[in-house]
């Protein structure tokens, strides 16, 4: 370790003993630390996989990352402090400035779409009066109760207020509920109270089956991922199962942080077990002994009920050394995000959780060969994970009996925005677009659009109540399911606020690599602030287009590809920029 | 290019190209004798494929693909003059010509004029708007003129130096190469080998002597002359290209295909020179 070079600023004693904490056995500088070179496996034995924990704990004691602390855990994860501050400067949730309020929780305020027509203003101009530290975020993930707040506790656990509230199904009781209906019913912190309502049955069906018959069961099924880009689970199970490798992995990737998107965090916080297991069935299915829930960090109830429902799960036998009897082992573990949209990207996931900068990798290879730490990985969101245990409990032609051929099944829907009742619901996919509003008490007051699939979607108007929620209607009609975001604005809600700030999000959230997305999407910002809600010269449209195409063919990842899609199709419907 | 027993053939732009394995496309293209505009690629460096000025269209993919780290495979069908593709390209040096001083980018600039590049099509664009570093007499850092092609953390890394005193930070448009908290150099771990200067391709980085000249406008290129000859602080051999200007050494490189140093060298070969003159302080 003697080549690493470091300033003179020492850790405080309150530092040091908090990033002991939370590195455990790995702590301390006794280490016989291996420099860690980019790529390749050599990755794994270092310990820099923890910078993202260790500087969870400097923040949370400091309220910052002092130059003094960076270069303990530096020193300590044996992580060239250049790096490291590369890594901490990419976070939304460390602070790297010497500006002051350090000391105080950091109020972090949604202020996307569903939050900003609903309170968001007001309530952070009262929270400012009161002295309160804001911080305006993006979406928070409970876009169903605007405006949406997360506190960041200094010295103290962070808190969001509105988990104190009672929770409640909005379709709870309904039969036809195959992924939620154990949400709001069971105990989500209670493992015999998960088995009583039919918890592990498949896991235990999964072992008898064998490797072949379940990869075959979710073949036939037709399950597509619901992260967003609908890849086949089959194939990428299969692939990974079949991919030579020593070690493998399962990730739950639970960054969730498309705005309008909430469907994880309620599963994650109302039955965390069917997570569990059915990552479980993924490991003895594919041969995984590994599994990492990267869980984005402005959810700390999901956090904790999934830390909870690991450490019973492993207490009973079904996760460690030997799941179930099975001989096989695996270990599961949680990993906070820090806030960074992008890091929901497979790939920048995986640099993450190494300790590396967000950034995404080039594809190909892909993470079923070479995925996190250059191992064979199956990444999945949970929501395609929740699907597992019906395809297993019942098979593929049980599964294919709703829904349709193209899109077999059910379908989380995130409806919020202006609908009587906003919330969680599944629709078998078919459904329509009106129907799903319906489901949520209907739209109140006239609606002008919807955004579908979330901000790297496209919006819709009135027109389209009678589109089926399908794969394939959706792409045959240019717009997509997305991550389930049904986002409602009617005639009173200002678009050209709304898309100004989708402009915005995508300018911040980008992760800085590739030029396409990097100028791309601070150039759009630009340009949809300057129109205003004026009319959009005839160059300015023909410049925007352009930058639509560079975006979407030369970017890196599908950040870039979908950065100037929402404002597109706002374009196009003359929800902005339209001449009258 | 011979045909060996590991020999894949591509096409490019409807004739066969064979490479070796292991070949990207760029090299095909280049084999092909097609000139492909490359910013953050650097035949020295891992690709960390960033700029995407080098994207090429390949049958079958929805997007375009980066030719400098993409592996040519066996009957890869590639166009590099397609409508696209020189769309991206175009728009790629357009945006970087929006935001970044690229007035000592003369390569960059001649690309912008092939593909017709038009930075000023944005109104009032934020830029990088960053101030001069000058914290040593023998290089400066002026990001006002970097593209965040990589290349400097990747010579100061994994690369070549493997001394890390320099890393991407912050996010998005924000994103700079720092040191830990933007420290000085000579607070940081740098050892001022001069390989980042090196690779940089805009002369964001770029030797004391260099700045210097160019301040007093006293920089002339046409007038510099170029001496081989290796270098004597050790046993190492390394190649040294001596740029004089009115009979005084006003940089040294290293040639990028030499075996030795792959164009890398150490402080004393790069700036040990200063000591030639009697007078590292001028
Ligand atoms: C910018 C960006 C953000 C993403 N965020 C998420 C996310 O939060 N959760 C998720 O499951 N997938 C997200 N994805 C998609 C993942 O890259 C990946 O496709 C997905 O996790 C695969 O799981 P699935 O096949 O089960 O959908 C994101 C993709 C991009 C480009
Ligand atoms: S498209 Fe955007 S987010 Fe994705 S790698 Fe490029 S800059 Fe980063
Ligand atoms: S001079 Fe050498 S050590 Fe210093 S930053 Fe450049 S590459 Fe790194
Ligand atoms: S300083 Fe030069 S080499 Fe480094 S990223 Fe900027 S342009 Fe590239
Ligand atoms: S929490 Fe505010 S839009 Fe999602
Ligand atoms: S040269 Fe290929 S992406 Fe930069």
């Amino acid at each position: 370790m003697a080549d690493l070079h470091f300033t003179d600023a020492v850790a405080t004693d309150g530092e040091k003993a908090a990033v002991d904490l939370a590195l455990g056995e790995n702590s301390g500088l006794s280490l016989e630390g291996e420099r860690v070179v980019r790529g390749g496996a050599s990755r794994r034995r270092g310990l820099r996989h923890l910078l993202l924990p260790a500087l969870h704990a400097l923040q949370k004691e400091s309220g910052w990352i002092s130059p003094g602390g960076l270069n303990y855990v530096s020193e300590v994860l044996q992580v060239p402090p250049a790096e490291s501050y590369g890594v901490a400067s990419f976070y939304e949730m460390f602070r790297v400035d010497t500006e002051p309020g350090h000391d105080d929780d950091v109020v972090h305020v949604c202020i996307d779409a569903a939050c900003r027509i609903d309170g968001a203003d007001d309530l952070i101009a009262s929270l400012e009066r009161e002295g309160k530290h804001v911080h305006r975020s993006p979406c928070l993930g409970q876009c169903e109760r605007p405006p949406a707040v997360f506190i960041q506790g200094r010295k103290k656990p962070d808190l969001v207020p509105a988990d104190d509230d009672p929770f409640e199904l909005p379709q709870a009781g309904d039969e036809g509920l195959r992924l939620l209906k154990r949400v709001g019913v069971v105990d989500p912190t209670s493992l015999e109270s998960y088995r009583e309502h039919g918890g592990y049955e498949a896991l235990t069906k999964a072992i008898d089956m064998g490797a072949d018959e379940v990869l075959a069961a979710i073949t036939d099924s037709g399950l597509s991922g619901r992260g967003g880009a609908a890849f086949p689970t089959g194939i990428k199970w299969t692939a990974v199962r079949d991919a030579e490798g020593d070690e493998k992995h399962i990730v739950a990737n639970c960054d969730e942080s498309e705005p309008g998107t909430f469907k994880d965090r309620l599963v994650m916080e109302n039955d965390p077990f069917a997570l569990v297991e059915a990552m479980t069935i993924a490991a003895v299915t594919t041969g995984a002994t590994n599994g990492w829930i990267y869980i984005r960090g402005e959810y700390p109830q999901a956090t904790g009920r999934l830390e909870n429902a690991i450490a019973q799960a492993r207490d009973a036998g079904l996760l460690g050394d030997d799941v179930a009897g099975t001989g096989k082992a695996f270990h599961l573990e949680v990993r906070r995000g820090a806030g960074a949209y992008i890091c929901g990207e497979e790939t920048a996931l995986f640099n993450s959780l190494e300790g590396f900068r967000g950034e995404p990798r080039n594809k190909p290879p892909f993470p079923t060969t070479n995925g996190l730490f250059d191992q064979p990985t199956v990444i999945n969101n949970p929501e395609t994970l929740l699907n597992i245990l019906p395809i297993v409990l019942d098979g593929a032609e049980a599964y294919r009996s709703v829904g349709t051929d193209g899109s077999p099944g059910t379908r989380l829907f995130c409806v919020s925005g202006r609908v009587a009742t906003p919330g969680l619901y599944e629709h078998a996919f078919g459904a329509t677009l009106g129907e799903i509003i319906e489901s949520a008490g209907g739209a109140s007051g006239q609606v002008q659009a919807v955004l579908l699939g979330g901000a790297a979607g496209s919006f819709v108007t009135a027109d389209s109540m009678d589109l089926p929620l399908t794969l394939e209607a959706t792409r045959e009609a240019g717009t997509t399911l997305g991550s389930g975001v049904v986002m409602v604005f009617n005639d009173d809600d200002d678009m050209a606020d709304v898309c100004q700030r989708i402009a915005e999000f995508f300018k911040n959230e980008s992760c800085g690599q590739c030029v396409p997305c990097r100028v791309g999407a601070i150039r759009q910002h630009e340009m949809i602030v300057a129109i205003g809600d004026r009319p959009m010269p005839a160059d300015k449209r023909e410049l925007h287009e352009d930058m639509v195409q560079v975006m979407a063919d030369a970017s890196i990842c599908g950040l870039g590809h979908t950065a100037a899609s929402a404002i597109k199709s706002a374009l196009a419907l003359g929800l902005i920029g339209a001449n009258q | 290019m011979t045909v060996t027993e590991t020999a894949v053939t591509i096409s490019v732009d409807g004739n066969d190209v064979s490479v070796p394995e292991g070949a990207t496309i760029l090299d095909a293209c280049t084999a092909a004798g097609i000139d492909t505009p490359t910013i953050c690629y650097g035949p020295t460096l891992t690709p960390v494929n960033a700029c995407r000025v080098c994207v090429v269209e390949l049958e079958g993919s929805r997007t375009l693909v980066p030719s400098c780290s993409r592996p040519a495979e066996e009957g890869m069908v590639v166009s590099t003059d397609s409508e696209r593709v020189n769309h991206s390209r175009k728009m790629v040096l357009e945006f970087l010509g929006s935001g970044v001083d690229l007035s000592q980018a003369d390569e960059l600039n001649e690309w912008s004029a092939k593909y017709g590049a038009q930075p000023d099509r944005y109104d009032n664009p934020e830029r990088m708007n960053e101030d001069v570093k000058i914290q040593d007499d023998l290089y400066v850092r002026d990001y006002d003129k970097c593209v965040l092609c990589y290349k400097c953390v990747s010579a100061c890394g994994d690369d070549a130096q493997h001394t890390y005193a320099i890393s991407m930070s912050g996010r998005g448009f924000g994103a700079r190469i720092a040191t830990e908290f933007d420290v000085t150099l000579p607070d940081s771990a740098c050892v001022y080998c001069g390989n980042c200067v090196a690779v940089c391709p805009t002369n964001a980085l770029q030797f004391k002597t260099e700045f210097d000249l160019r301040e007093a406008e006293n920089w002339r290129p046409e007038d510099q002359s170029v001496t081989t000859t290796i270098c004597s602080y050790c046993g190492v051999g390394c190649n040294l290209e001596l740029h004089t200007q009115d009979e005084r050494i006003v940089k040294v490189t290293s040639p990028d295909d030499h075996s030795v140093t792959w164009g890398n060298l150490c402080i004393k070969g790069r700036f040990g020179w200063q000591y030639v003159h009697g007078d590292s302080d001028d």
